[in-house]
């Protein structure tokens, strides 16, 4: 019994661990990347062309002085970066790898709860930092993530209804002979616009606004608890992409094929970062609650209509 | 018919009466005009659906990803700095010397005219008579912090004594080390002598 245990928390600490590396490998990429598309070279000088500079990046951010507002609710403050990194490495066990032998029954459900906590570690994470720029980031970022995890869940659900699971391991039987971006190329795109917004990346990351909000949320957060909230933005950029190729490129997490279309999905966060520019707030508003909630309510319909002809069929 | 030709008639009266009142108003009568907003948007079945595939299709979208796509495979127009430098004019005002005779005599003849027109009041000079009755420095003091790295120095100088170099790397660790004396000076006129008389002789038709 305490073998057992001992060996799923092994395993866990792994899963852990190896996100940690590709979250440090994918903050090297995005300096790489935007550095080539802006017609300039990136870090290169760290190691062999730069491979060793997140390593570098991270022992400089965590022996630097961690500073504290003054008046800032301190535990409030030092705790939100660690409850955020916390949750977005807690999403990753509905990874369908067969982790410790569990097949998570009810992966998506637990997807959304854990997206849904995130979004109080940047609120509270604005909130104590008492500072109004951190303040103002941290309520946009609120009111931007609600509204778009409407969509994300609405999305979410009707493919729920097509597959007849919360289990990522079924998407992939689902997908089998043809994948669900080639039948629902419009979906695919609101889906990803909408993973963009809730991890606040860049048309959308109005909860860093550098331009009026310094830097939004983090503005008071140095050393540790920075590199903290960049950890987590970072792991959930990767379990997003993660979850793009399961959904909808109906990758075998087996195959390697799987692992390049995520690695391709991660790029495709930092391409767009470094093509569009910041959105207008109340176009983003507009955009998550006149285009995309209709568009993906009708599509929920449209499955759902699907799959009761379907069962209907059947019976 | 007669309607009608009535109706022709009230068509055509506006045009013959409205030059008989021009006399009696003020402003122009606008008979020929441009329309300058942007047009109606053509709402043929086929530039609707167009116009919706585009939106849908996000084409303005993906067309931004393939200019920035393209530019990750182009030449970075950086260079490696510590290991490259790019290229200097031989006007370039870097870090100050003081220059010699190919004799090693020092050039410079204590005429205070660099300490006159620097405008920032960063030269110092004091100066006495020598022991074989030349007249020269006895201080020579460069506040680098001060200095604006105008030039004025050098275009004062009538014996091209006090020359801004093509140096440039001179960042120092403390302010102290910034204040330079004559002997720093010197010693980098001696160090920088050729690349000066290079930009020197480069430049001297123009001057």
């Amino acid at each position: 019994m305490f073998k057992e245990i001992f060996g799923l928390f092994i395993i866990f600490i792994l899963l852990v661990i190896f996100v940690m590396v590709g979250v440090a490998f994918l903050t090297l990429l995005e300096r790489k990347v935007l550095g080539y598309i802006h017609i300039r070279k990136g870090p290169n000088s760290v190691g062999f062309i730069g491979i060793l500079q997140p390593f570098s990046d991270a022992i400089k951010l965590f022996t630097s002085e961690q500073a504290f507002p003054f008046l800032s609710n301190y535990l409030c403050y030092y705790f939100a970066p660690v409850f955020s990194l916390f949750l977005s490495l807690l999403v990753w066990f509905v990874i369908p790898y067969f982790t410790g032998f569990i097949s998570f029954e009810l992966g998506l459900l637990f997807f959304l709860c854990c997206t849904s906590l995130g979004v109080y570690t940047v609120m509270i994470a604005g909130w104590s930092s008492n500072s109004n720029y951190a303040l103002l980031g941290g309520l946009r970022a609120v009111a931007q993530t609600i509204s778009y995890e409407v969509s994300l869940a609405l999305i979410l659900l009707s493919f729920v209804f097509l597959v007849g699971s919360y289990n990522l391991m079924m998407f992939y039987d689902f997908q089998v002979y043809i994948w669900m971006i080639f039948f629902t190329f419009p979906l695919s795109m609101v889906w990803f616009t909408s993973c963009l917004a809730e991890t606040n990346r860049t048309p959308f990351d109005f909860a860093e606004g550098e331009s009026e909000l310094v830097s939004g949320f983090n503005v008071e957060y140095s050393s540790g608890g920075f590199a903290l909230i960049f950890l987590a933005e970072y792991a959930s950029i990767l379990f997003m992409s993660m979850l793009f190729c399961i959904i909808f490129l109906g990758s075998d997490i087996n195959s390697m094929f799987f692992y390049f279309s995520l690695s391709f999905l991660s790029f495709m966060f930092i391409w767009v970062r470094g093509t569009m520019p910041r959105f207008r707030y109340d176009k983003l508003m507009y955009l998550a609650w006149k285009s995309f909630l209709p568009l993906s309510l009708n599509y929920l319909l449209f499955f759902l209509g699907i799959s009761i002809y379907l069962f209907l069929l059947l019976v | 018919m007669a309607a009608l030709k009535l109706y022709s008639i009230s068509k055509i009266a506006p045009q013959l009466l409205r030059p008989m009142t021009h006399f009696s108003v003020v402003c122009h009568t606008r008979n020929s005009y441009k329309y300058v907003n942007a047009a109606e948007r053509s709402m043929d079945m086929k530039d609707i659906t167009d116009r919706a595939a585009q939106t849908m299709f996000w084409s303005e979208l993906f067309r931004g990803l393939g200019v920035t796509l393209g530019h990750i495979f182009k030449e970075p127009a950086t260079i490696n700095y510590p290991f490259e430098k790019g290229p200097l004019s031989p006007r370039f005002r870097g870090e100050h010397a003081l220059r010699r005779y190919p004799s090693g005599e020092e050039r410079c003849i204590a005429c205070k005219l660099c300490e006159a027109i620097c405008p920032a009041q960063a030269i110092t000079i004091e100066a006495e008579e020598r022991a074989d009755g030349s007249r020269r420095t006895t201080r020579y003091d460069i506040d680098m912090t001060k200095c604006i790295y105008c030039g004025f120095c050098q275009e004062a100088c009538p014996v091209d004594a006090i020359v801004e170099g093509p140096n440039f790397e001179f960042s120092t660790e403390t302010h102290e080390e910034l204040l330079y004396n004559k002997e720093k000076l010197l010693n980098n006129g001696d160090k920088w002598e050729s690349e000066i008389a290079s930009n020197i002789h480069a430049d001297h038709l123009y001057r």
